[in-house]
C-alpha cells in the first residue's frame, strides 16, 4: 500500500483569516438574528401556527443530513475497503461532525425556549422520535469522534475497524431518525410513510457527498495540493449514482401516494399547482439537483469544471427539496374532513403562506458558517488533509 | 491585557463596597399580608423546591389545594397601591427584590400572573 | 305577550344568568363534584364533549369568544400567530353544498400524537384524559403541533402580558385547550359549554365518559355520534353529532 501523508494546513495566513473573518460576520448576524427572533418571540418571522418550521429547519435539516453523508466517504474507505477514498477518511469524518454541529446549532437557537436545552439533555419521552434524535446526533459526535481519532493516532489502530463499523452504521440510524421525524406524522398527508426513511439516506449520500466534493476542490485550489481528476471522476459517479437514488425514492414517494385516493389533493399541490413548491420541486430538486448533475457526472469525460458544477447543483437541488418536502408540506392544510370543504378562522382548508425573513436566512448561513470554521479549525490543528492526492493533470 | 487589568481593579475596587452597602441594608420590600405557611427562615431556602414540587404535582397529577402555591405567594405577598395591587415582579417588590439582590432572574413571571385574583393588572 | 308573563321570563333570565356568571356553582346540571384537595386526578373519569352540530349556527362564535375570554388570550389582530384553542369550522359538502358548522378544539385523545412525539414529556395526558402542555419543560420546538391532526395548538409567538392565574401562558411555548381543567378540577364545566349552553342553543354537553349515568354518556349510548377523523383510531374525547 501507498505511504500517505497529511498535513495540517497553515493557520494565519491572509486567505485564512479572511476566510475566518468572513464566517465570523456571518455568524454574528445570525446571532444578531437570533437575538432578535429571541426577544420578539417568532411573530416576526415568516413562521405561523399553520407553518411551525421554516427556513432555519430548512437549514438544519439539510445540513444535518448531509452531515451524515459526508461521513460514507470514509465508510466506503474502511467499511467497504475501498483504497482510493482511504486517504479522505480523516477529512470526512471532521467535516462530518462539523456540518452536524452546524445543524444543531441552527436548530437549538430556533426552539420557543432554547435557554431550556438542558431541559431536552435530562428529560427523555423515550416514545418521541425527536428524543431519540437527541440521544442519535450526541451519540454522532462521540463515536465519529472516535472513529477519527483512530484515524489520526496509530496506537488506535487496532480500534479503527470496529470504530468505521459502528460510525456506518449509527449514521444510517441516525438518518432514519431524522426521516422518520416526518414518516412518524400519521395526519400529515405529505409526510406519514416509511418511504421518508431510505428517501433521507439517499438524500444524505447525494447532500454530503456533493459538499465534500466542493470542500476537497476548495482545499485543493486553495492550498495548491494536487487532486487527480481520476479519484474526482470516480467520486462524481458515485454522486451521480447517489442523485439518482434519491430521485428513485423520490419517486416511490410520489408513487404510492399518488395511488391513494386521499392522497390526490397533496400530490396535486406539489406535482402541478402548487406554486413556488411546484417550480421547486420541478425545477430544483427534480432537475437542477437530479438530471443535470446525472447528465454530467455520469459521462467518462467528465471535467473538473463540470463535477463542480454538478455538486454545486446537488446542494441548490437539496435545499430546495427540503424546501418541497418541509414548508410545501406544511403549507398544504391539514385535512380534518375529508371529501369536504372547511373554513374557519384559523386557516383551515386553506394553503398557508409562508416567506422567509431575512433573519431566518441568517441563522440558516450562520449554520453553514459554523461548518465551516469548524472544519477549518480542525484541518489547521489535525493533520487531516492530504499532502497531495495523486498528479496533477496537465490537460486541465 | 491591560483591559483584563482595568476590569479586575475596577471589580476590587467595587466589592468591598458593594459588600458594605449590602450589610447595611439588604433587600427591602413591603410587608406580606398574613402568616406564611413556612418559617421565614424554611422559605428563604426551599422555597423554590417547595413551588417546584407542587408545580409538578398541580400540572401533572391534577392535585390542587396543597399549600406551596406561587398563587397564594402573589396573593400575600402582592403590595397595593392606590387600590390595585403591584406586580410582584416590579422593581423593589417581594419577588424582585430578593432576586435582584442575590442575581437571580425568576422564570416564574413569563407565564404566571404577578397580581391576586384573576389576572394581571 | 301579556306584562305579568314577560315579567316572569325576565325574572327566569335574571336567575339563569346568575347561575352562569358563578362558574364551579353547582346549580344546574351539576357535571362533577369538585375533586377534594390534595387528591389528584383519576382513570376513573375520562371527560368528554358532545357536540350537537345541528344545533350549532354558523355565525355564532359564543364558544371561542367565552374561551379567549376565560383563557385570557389578547387579539393581538395577527390571525396567522395568534392563540387560538377553539375555533369554529364551517365544512361544506363540495357535491350536494349542504353547509354546517362546528366548533373544533384540543379533542383530548386517548392516543395522543402530540404525547407521542414530545422529545421532553412537556406534552401530556392527565390521569384523567385531559391532555396538556407542561410548560414548565415545553422547549418550544413544535413537533407537537406537526404531529396534531386538529390543529388545535398554537405557538406563543410574543411577549405575554394579563395572564389569567389560571392559564399562566409566555412567549416560546405551545398551548392548547385544557378542557378548562381549572373548572373541571373545581367541579365545573367548560368555558366554551356555559357560553353555548347561555348565549348558543346549547349545542355541547359536558361530562364523565366513563360514568355510565352521566348525560353525555346516556345520550351517547342511545344517539349515533362520530369522531373528526375516527379513521386515525385516536380515540378523541370530543364526540360530534351531524357531522
Amino acid at each position: 500500500m501507498k505511504r500517505i501523508d497529511y498535513l495540517s494546513v497553515r493557520a494565519w495566513t491572509p486567505g485564512w483569516l479572511m476566510l475566518m473573518a468572513g464566517s465570523a460576520v456571518i455568524i454574528a448576524l445570525a446571532g444578531a438574528a437570533v437575538l432578535f427572533m429571541e426577544h420578539q418571540g417568532h411573530h416576526v418571522t415568516g413562521m405561523t401556527n399553520q407553518v411551525v418550521w421554516g427556513m432555519p429547519h430548512v437549514f438544519a435539516i439539510f445540513l444535518i443530513v448531509a452531515a451524515s453523508g459526508t461521513l460514507n466517504v470514509a465508510s466506503i474507505g474502511s467499511v467497504f475497503g475501498r483504497e482510493p477514498y482511504q486517504p479522505l477518511g480523516r477529512l470526512s469524518a471532521l467535516l462530518a461532525m462539523a456540518l452536524l454541529a452546524g445543524g444543531l446549532g441552527v436548530l437549538v437557537l430556533d426552539l420557543g425556549r432554547p435557554d431550556r436545552l438542558i431541559v431536552a439533555m435530562t428529560h427523555f419521552n423515550f416514545k418521541s422520535i425527536f428524543a431519540w434524535n437527541v440521544i442519535l446526533y450526541s451519540g454522532f459526535f462521540a463515536v465519529v469522534g472516535v472513529y477519527l481519532w483512530t484515524m489520526l493516532d496509530w496506537r488506535m489502530k487496532r480500534a479503527y475497524k470496529p470504530a468505521a463499523l459502528t460510525a456506518f452504521v449509527w449514521r444510517l440510524v441516525l438518518t432514519t431518525g431524522t426521516g422518520s421525524i416526518f414518516g412518524f406524522l400519521l395526519a400529515r398527508d405529505a409526510y406519514n410513510s416509511a418511504v421518508m426513511a431510505p428517501l433521507f439516506i439517499a438524500m444524505s449520500f447525494a447532500f454530503g457527498l456533493a459538499l465534500f466534493i466542493l470542500f476537497l476542490l476548495g482545499t485543493a485550489t486553495a492550498l495548491e495540493r494536487s487532486l487527480s481528476l481520476d479519484l474526482l471522476r470516480r467520486m462524481g459517479k458515485l454522486l451521480a449514482l447517489f442523485a439518482a437514488a434519491n430521485l428513485y425514492f423520490v419517486a416511490l414517494q410520489h408513487g404510492t401516494a399518488l395511488y391513494m385516493a386521499d392522497r390526490g389533493a397533496i400530490e396535486a399541490f406539489i406535482l402541478l399547482n402548487g406554486g413556488i413548491y411546484t417550480i421547486l420541486f420541478w425545477g430544483g430538486q427534480v432537475l437542477l439537483g437530479g438530471i443535470v448533475p446525472m447528465a454530467l457526472l455520469f459521462r467518462s469525460q467528465a471535467t473538473r469544471c463540470n463535477i463542480r458544477f454538478a455538486s454545486l447543483m446537488v446542494v441548490a437541488g437539496g435545499l430546495a427539496q427540503v424546501y418541497v418536502i418541509l414548508i410545501g408540506g406544511q403549507a398544504f392544510p391539514l385535512t380534518l374532513f375529508p371529501g369536504m370543504e372547511a373554513s374557519s378562522g384559523f386557516m383551515d382548508g386553506q394553503v398557508a403562506a409562508y416567506a422567509p425573513t431575512l433573519a431566518e436566512i441568517l441563522l440558516g448561513l450562520g449554520g453553514c458558517a459554523l461548518a465551516l470554521v469548524i472544519t477549518i479549525v480542525g484541518i489547521s490543528a489535525f493533520r487531516i488533509l492530504p499532502a497531495a492526492l495523486g498528479p496533477v493533470e496537465a490537460s486541465e | 491585557m491591560g483591559m483584563r487589568v482595568v476590569m479586575l481593579a475596577l471589580l476590587l475596587v467595587l466589592m468591598p463596597w458593594q459588600g458594605a452597602r449590602a450589610a447595611e441594608a439588604g433587600p427591602q420590600f413591603p410587608k406580606a399580608q398574613g402568616q406564611c405557611v413556612e418559617d421565614a427562615g424554611t422559605m428563604r431556602r426551599h422555597h423554590f423546591d417547595f413551588l417546584k414540587h407542587q408545580r409538578d404535582d398541580t400540572m401533572r397529577e391534577g392535585i390542587r389545594g396543597a399549600k406551596h402555591s406561587l398563587k397564594d405567594c402573589v396573593s400575600c405577598h402582592a403590595a397595593h397601591k392606590d387600590g390595585k395591587a403591584v406586580p410582584v415582579n416590579a422593581p423593589g417588590q417581594f419577588c424582585a427584590a430578593c432576586h435582584d439582590y442575590a442575581a437571580v432572574s425568576v422564570g416564574c413571571f413569563t407565564c404566571h400572573a404577578t397580581t391576586p385574583g384573576e389576572g394581571k393588572p | 305577550m301579556t306584562q305579568a308573563s314577560s315579567r316572569r321570563d325576565l325574572l327566569k333570565g335574571a336567575v339563569l344568568g346568575a347561575v352562569a356568571i358563578a362558574p364551579g356553582l353547582t346549580l344546574i346540571a351539576p357535571a362533577a363534584q369538585a375533586r377534594p384537595a390534595g387528591s389528584a386526578a383519576s382513570a376513573a373519569n375520562r371527560w368528554g364533549l358532545l357536540i350537537d352540530t345541528s344545533k350549532c349556527d354558523a355565525g355564532c362564535t359564543a364558544c371561542v369568544d367565552a374561551c379567549k375570554t376565560e383563557m385570557g388570550l389578547p387579539a393581538l389582530d395577527r390571525p396567522a400567530t395568534d392563540a387560538q384553542y377553539i375555533r369554529k369550522v364551517d365544512v361544506k359538502d363540495p357535491k350536494t353544498g349542504h353547509q354546517h358548522s362546528l366548533p373544533v378544539m384540543c379533542q383530548h385523545c386517548a392516543k395522543p400524537p402530540c404525547v407521542d412525539v414530545c422529545p421532553t414529556g412537556a406534552s401530556m395526558k392527565r390521569a384523567d384524559g385531559i391532555v396538556l402542555v407542561d410548560r414548565h419543560i415545553c422547549i418550544g420546538c413544535r413537533y407537537c403541533m406537526m404531529a396534531c391532526p386538529y390543529k388545535a395548538r398554537s405557538f406563543a409567538h410574543e411577549d405575554q402580558s394579563n395572564q389569567k392565574a389560571h392559564n399562566p401562558r409566555g412567549k416560546g411555548c405551545v398551548e392548547g385547550c385544557t378542557l378548562c381543567v381549572h373548572r373541571i378540577d373545581a367541579g365545573g364545566r367548560p368555558a366554551c359549554v356555559e357560553a353555548c349552553a347561555d348565549t348558543g342553543r346549547a349545542a355541547m354537553i359536558f361530562g364523565d365518559l366513563n360514568d355510565a349515568n352521566s348525560e353525555i354518556s346516556r345520550r351517547l349510548s342511545k344517539q349515533a355520534s362520530s369522531r373528526i377523523r375516527a379513521d386515525l383510531g385516536l380515540d378523541p374525547a370530543i364526540r360530534y353529532q351531524g357531522i
